[in-house]
């Protein structure tokens, strides 16, 4: 579902190049769910946006959903779906009516349209805030409009920066459920980010992690626990692939 | 013209159209003009309202579609450009839809200055007030085109005062609120080089009934030539960081 070989992205700012992603090369397999770990500004939200045809990559080629990312972006964009990290929606806008014309711009027609857009909501919990402005919404409501917008087209690979940061429990685990069934009942490969380690480890098949720019480690959870010792957790392997050098300035 | 534009061309109309308020606040400069500037200026002996409707029909162009980027401001900051951006959706009519809708705006606009026009003494006819209408709308879609490509470059802070300050000398400089002919030879020059100078003069060649002046040729030109430049700009800056 996803090949990518050697790409980077070297922002030029004011101060100098920032090296934002370094050298990646993610492979990830149809049906399959990864969890993208790393500390905050590692590359994660700017491999995502390469990964979806929103910037250009500086060097590096990749194939995305059966197309080429330069050769081909629409048909990329025509097959994935992205919810990203920050808000997608304006706080003036009726979500009923942003999500039923996000459906139409991916070809639906209006009466498909709206029962897609009745079907989502419902399966996010979200039945009656058609009518209701974004701004009226609470984070966590407005965090699942974002989510929403990203699987009206039933994309068949998922791409989501971070969805479930301002869920509560309930809904995390609601929106957990719902990404399960995605991929086993539709088959969806999803490529998501995540702070919570449980969610990564509850959630995902494999886990890739981005330190600097770079992949430092990938694999199942099981493999990576089992590479730390015994009973070590995801997080003990977080830490000892990102936080070498936080550890050794802490002991000395 | 894609589906995609006609789908958001028609979203962002109905989100426009539900606070008329703010429809009617874009044109209250050109109004204002007409209603207390316009008995003045049709004594004067300068022109009649036929010279000034036309001169107002720009001022109304620059200051509705020449600050239609300001939507794509608040656009970018709730993140709703780039989930646009990922859509199949080509980018082009992600810039056609928005024009589109400034362009029926600034019509109801047009139409609206146009009324009022006739209210106070102006006499044009019919069919050279509708041929001034299809200009004003070739001349919204460049001009909301540019002032898209111009938010887009440019810092969100800056766009508001770069934009409104940079309108007024255009809007002066085509001869809007006093015909050009009255200005000294250097004024003149330079009133020239800018484009709104040209429709304006094709607008009131239009409303005296004289369709086929060379004023309404010139007109004509430069409005199409700032149209394909607009949209062109306005596509690539869409465009822009995509890969
Ligand atoms: N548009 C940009 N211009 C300049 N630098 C940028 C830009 N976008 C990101 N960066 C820089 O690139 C690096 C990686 O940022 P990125 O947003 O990809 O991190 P992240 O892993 O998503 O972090 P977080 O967990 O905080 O979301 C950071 O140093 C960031 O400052
Ligand atoms: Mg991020």
């Amino acid at each position: 579902m996803i090949h990518a070989i050697g790409l980077t992205k070297t922002f030029e700012t004011r101060k100098g190049a920032v090296e934002a992603v370094r050298g990646v090369r993610i492979e990830v397999a149809e049906g399959e769910i990864v969890a993208f770990l790393g500390p905050n500004g590692a590359g994660k939200t700017t491999t995502m946006r390469l990964l979806t045809t929103l910037l250009k990559p500086t060097s590096g080629t990749a194939t995305i959903a059966g197309h080429d990312l330069f050769a081909d972006p629409t048909g990329v964009r025509r097959r994935i779906g992205y919810v990203a990290q920050g808000a997608t929606v304006s706080p003036m806008g009726y979500v009923g009516e942003d999500l039923e014309v996000q459906a139409r711009l991916y070809g639906l027609r209006p009466a498909e349209a709206r029962a897609r857009v009745r079907e989502v909501l419902a399966q996010l919990d979200l039945t009656g805030v058609e009518q209701r402005v974004a701004g009226s919404l609470s984070g966590g409501q407005r965090r699942r409009v974002d989510i929403a917008m990203g699987l009206l087209h039933r994309p068949a690979l998922l791409f989501l920066d971070e969805p479930t940061t301002g869920l509560d429990p309930q809904s995390r685990a609601n929106l957990w459920g719902h990404i399960r069934r995605l991929r086993d009942d539709e088959g969806v490969t999803v490529f998501f980010s995540t702070h919570y380690l449980d969610e990564a480890d509850a959630l995902c098949d494999r886990v890739l992690i981005i330190d600097h720019g770079r992949i430092v480690t990938e694999g199942t959870p099981a493999q990576l626990k089992a590479g730390i010792g015994p009973d070590a957790t995801l997080d003990d392997v977080f830490l000892t692939v990102t936080g070498r050098e936080l550890r050794e300035e802490a002991v000395a | 013209m894609s589906p995609s534009a006609l789908i958001l061309a028609r979203y962002y109309l109905r989100a426009t159209f539900r606070s008329k308020f703010a429809i009617l606040f874009t044109a209250i400069q050109p109004i204002l003009f007409l209603v207390l500037f316009g008995p003045l200026f049709d004594r004067s002996g300068v022109g009649s309202w036929g010279a000034l409707v036309p001169g107002l029909l720009i001022q109304l162009a620059l200051m509705s579609a020449g600050l239609a980027g300001f939507g794509i401001v608040l656009d970018q900051r709730f993140g709703v450009l780039e989930r646009l951006r990922v859509t199949p959706a080509s980018r082009t009519s992600l810039l056609l839809g928005r024009v589109l809708k400034d362009s029926v705006v600034l019509l109801v606009q047009a139409v609206l200055v146009i009324t009022l026009g006739y209210a106070f003494g102006l006499r044009a006819p019919a069919g050279g007030v509708l041929l001034g209408l299809a200009l004003i709308v070739m001349l919204a879609v460049g001009l909301a085109s540019f002032s898209y490509a111009v938010a887009l470059t440019i810092d969100q802070e800056l766009f508001p005062p770069l934009m409104s300050t940079a309108l007024v000398p255009l809007m002066l400089l085509s001869g809007a609120l006093l015909p050009m002919s009255l200005a000294p030879a250097w004024l003149d020059v330079l009133s020239r080089l800018t484009p709104f100078r040209y429709v304006v003069e094709a607008l009131r060649s239009l409303f005296t009934g004289s369709y086929t002046s060379a004023e309404v040729g010139w007109g004509v030109l430069v409005s199409v030539l700032f149209l394909l430049v607009g949209v062109l700009l306005g596509t690539r800056l869409f465009q822009r960081e995509n890969a």
